[in-house]
């Protein structure tokens, strides 16, 4: 019995996390919401060389061939770093749903960085960076199509959003009626809405951690009435209340991790409890953290709505916590 | 990462299962009052009759030399199987901790196995009527005189204090400190002249608090084996430290506790409500939910315990998080008995005893005030 990472995971955790820290920076972010593209190259093409993006391929297609042991904590980093590109949807969800239907050039392509693979149908409003996307796996029930290259002008912006750097875009019919149809293929579909479940629960973990590390860092030097503000038993205790939070709906997001990476038969209901924690957590952190900041927090000029808008629509993507807890319910029997 | 247990932990658990499913007496009257601490009491000695009561302790002390996971496993099994409240925890949770750290190889050997055979019973003097969470300010006297010391002074909220037969007190031993400084963690027999215990009732209707009063009382030196003292005469605070740790942290409450607690709820549900009910059912999924990332939780703490490392404020969190699920698992319980709640019942009962949680072992205020401080590095003042 053994819960922790080892020694190994924990050096590709700091090697990501150095490059983040040194190549994402909130400019990065803010760029993000209003350049052509929303995508940052150069910074993509780092992540590629590192193995990032090729976590979860196998070492035959020029992947890394690693687990969700070793994934969870780098979506956890890009999640502190508020990472703007799509790591979550193309080297999680897509790639080895692509590597999964034989797609072996599309998933060298990808985890090399050389091409963008997103999933249509899978979730939400629309494809995070669905514009940008080179190939499209469009799910549809239990069929997959293949739309490759995508062709210009495919898809309709989904319009402004609460985070504008996850540009949403939505794709209809005709998209995804022509190109390479996988049929019965919805046990490769469900497992990759399952990693999605997962990583947005992991990234929403960094978000959420970066926004309480701001906020501690703010209120032990910000001074009102002659002390510090975080010296003031009411931050203190809501403070606490969200490390709390955070600190046990990690170690659920772990295990669900843990889960994918032994084919557990019980990973999508780990899934379901890791998303519907977390969740809630990062949620009750970002809105302890505005707070916390007084007016100055409610400020674009300030970094903080920059995570926490993040957090906001990855609370409600892949499923809400509202959502998932119903999925607990009919598997404890909870007849509902 | 590896989640699965080895083949003699897997072993381990069946035979503690399969002991404990075989032994486990039910409808115990609460061994927060008279009769049901006595019955409460054979259960114990019938536990260290079979090496049950202690397991992590080495086995010249009554234990099994078993490993924290193993403790673990019993703790769940002991749980799962409806094992009745350890009338000893806090001789055997609290303050033998802080044995196995500070105690001498007299104390260890003379005080331990005892412990473990529930033939001493320990309570726990440390809070006094003007020093609760303010652990600092106790005033009782320890004043030293030839082959012993002088008690003077009052502890209050010790629990089960009536039914013990020793207590483990902080004493200010130097008349001229203040605050954390100049106190001592003395072991002193209650049946000590001088020493008056009474008690008293608690909001959940035992007899489970007491007050002890000391007047004038003697404690000779070797009044306890080994000697009185704990860690060496002005340490007291730093011993006391030690235990507050293990308190909140892990040994007073165990995941399996509160695994088992969710479960029965869930059974309450069924049985109450066969056709269910969506907010009810709601609630229940969270419950059980924090419940699960407590165990989990746990395995992380452990992990990090059996790497070697010392159990920091971490436990604080732990505390809130336990002593606020309990009473959520026993209000939603409350809730689905509807007009049935108020009559007495084991839900009621663990209910009443569940809003005690955020008070003992530090207030959740407290825990809040240290998470914030040594957890997240806000300024004190």
């Amino acid at each position: 019995m053994r819960f922790a990472p080892t020694d190994d995971q924990l050096a590709l955790r700091d090697a990501v996390r150095a490059l983040l820290a040194a190549e994402c920076s909130p400019a990065v972010i803010r760029a993000a919401w209003d350049s052509p593209t929303g995508l940052n190259p150069a910074l993509w093409t780092r992540l590629a060389e590192m193995g990032v993006l090729g976590v979860l391929v196998p070492e035959h297609l020029g992947g890394l061939g690693m687990t969700f042991d070793e994934m969870v904590l780098v979506v956890e980093e890009a999640g502190y770093a508020g990472l703007p590109d799509p790591l979550i949807d193309h080297a999680v969800v897509a790639l080895p749903l692509a590597a999964a239907l034989g797609l072996d050039e599309v998933a060298a392509a990808g985890a090399a960085g050389e091409r963008l693979v997103l999933v249509a149908g899978l979730d939400g409003a629309g494809v995070v960076h669905g514009g940008s996307a080179d190939v499209l796996l469009v799910v549809d029930g239990e069929s997959v199509t293949v739309v490759d290259p995508v062709p210009s002008g495919a898809g309709t912006p989904v319009g402004d959003v609460l985070d504008r750097s996850r540009r949403l875009m939505a794709f209809s019919a005709p998209v995804g009626s022509e190109g390479r149809r996988f049929d019965a293929v919805g046990e490769p579909i469900r497992s990759a809405r399952t990693r999605g479940v997962v990583a947005s629960s992991a990234f929403l973990g960094g978000a959420a951690r970066r926004c309480l590390d701001l906020t501690v860092a703010y209120v032990s030097q910000r001074e009102q009435f002659g002390v510090p503000v975080g010296s003031f038993q009411a931050l203190k205790h809501q403070l606490a209340t969200a490390l709390m939070e955070l600190e046990f709906a990690r170690p659920v997001v772990v295990r669900a991790a843990h889960s994918l990476t032994i084919g557990s038969p019980d990973a999508e209901r780990d899934a379901s409890m890791a998303k519907a924690m977390m969740s809630d957590a990062a949620h009750f952190v970002a809105r302890a953290c505005l707070q916390a900041h007084g007016a100055i927090g409610y400020t674009v000029e300030y970094d903080l709505h920059l995570w926490l808008k993040r957090i906001e629509a990855l609370v409600r993507s892949w499923g809400s916590a509202a959502e998932h807890r119903r999925s607990l319910m009919a598997a404890l029997s909870l007849n509902c | 990462m590896d989640l699965t247990w080895s083949a003699g932990e897997s072993a381990f658990r069946d035979e503690a299962r399969e002991w404990l499913t075989a032994n486990v007496p039910h409808g115990l009257p609460s061994g927060d009052t008279r009769e049901g601490f006595a019955a409460h009491l054979e259960w114990e000695r019938l536990l260290f009759a079979n090496r049950w009561s202690v397991v992590s302790w080495p086995a010249e002390y009554g234990g099994r030399d078993a490993s924290l996971w193993e403790w673990l496993i019993f703790e769940e099994e002991y749980y799962r199987a409806g094992g009745p409240q350890r009338v000893t925890q806090n001789g055997i949770f609290l303050l033998a901790p802080s044995i196995f750290t500070f105690g001498t190889p007299e104390q260890q050997a003379g005080i331990l196995p005892r412990m473990a055979a529930a033939e001493d019973l320990w309570c726990q003097g440390w809070s006094e009527p003007n020093a609760g969470s303010d652990l600092a300010g106790v005033r009782c006297r320890g004043r030293r005189v030839d082959g012993g010391w002088v008690l003077d002074g009052q502890k209050t909220w010790t629990t089960r204090g009536a039914f013990c037969t020793h207590i483990f007190a902080i004493v200010r031993t130097d008349p001229e400190s203040e605050r954390h400084r100049g106190l001592t963690y003395l072991l002193v027999p209650l049946d000590t002249p001088g020493v008056t215990v009474r008690g008293f009732g608690r909001l959940d209707g035992d007899e489970g608090f007491a007050e002890v009063f000391f007047e004038d009382a003697f404690v000779a030196d070797d009044a306890v084996p080994g000697g009185v003292v704990l860690g060496g005469e002005g340490k007291g605070w730093s011993v006391a430290m030690a235990t507050a740790g293990s308190e909140r942290g892990l040994t007073l409450r165990s995941p399996g506790r509160f695994l088992a607690t969710a479960n029965r709820l869930i059974d309450l549900y069924r049985q109450t409500l066969p056709t269910g009910d969506p907010l009810l059912a709601d609630r229940i999924v969270r419950a059980w939910m924090r419940a699960e990332a407590y165990q989990l939780y746990t395995l992380q703490t452990v992990t990090k315990l059996a790497d070697g490392h010392e159990a920091g404020a971490e436990s604080s969190i732990n505390k809130i998080w336990w002593s606020e699920l309990d009473v959520e698992l026993h209000e939603i319980a409350l809730d689905i008995l509807g007009p049935d709640a108020e009559r007495e019942g084991p839900w009621s009962k663990g209910w009443q005893f569940a809003l005690s949680g955020p008070i003992y072992a530090g207030t959740n205020e407290i825990q809040r005030n240290i998470a914030a401080e040594r957890l997240l590095g806000l300024p004190r003042k």
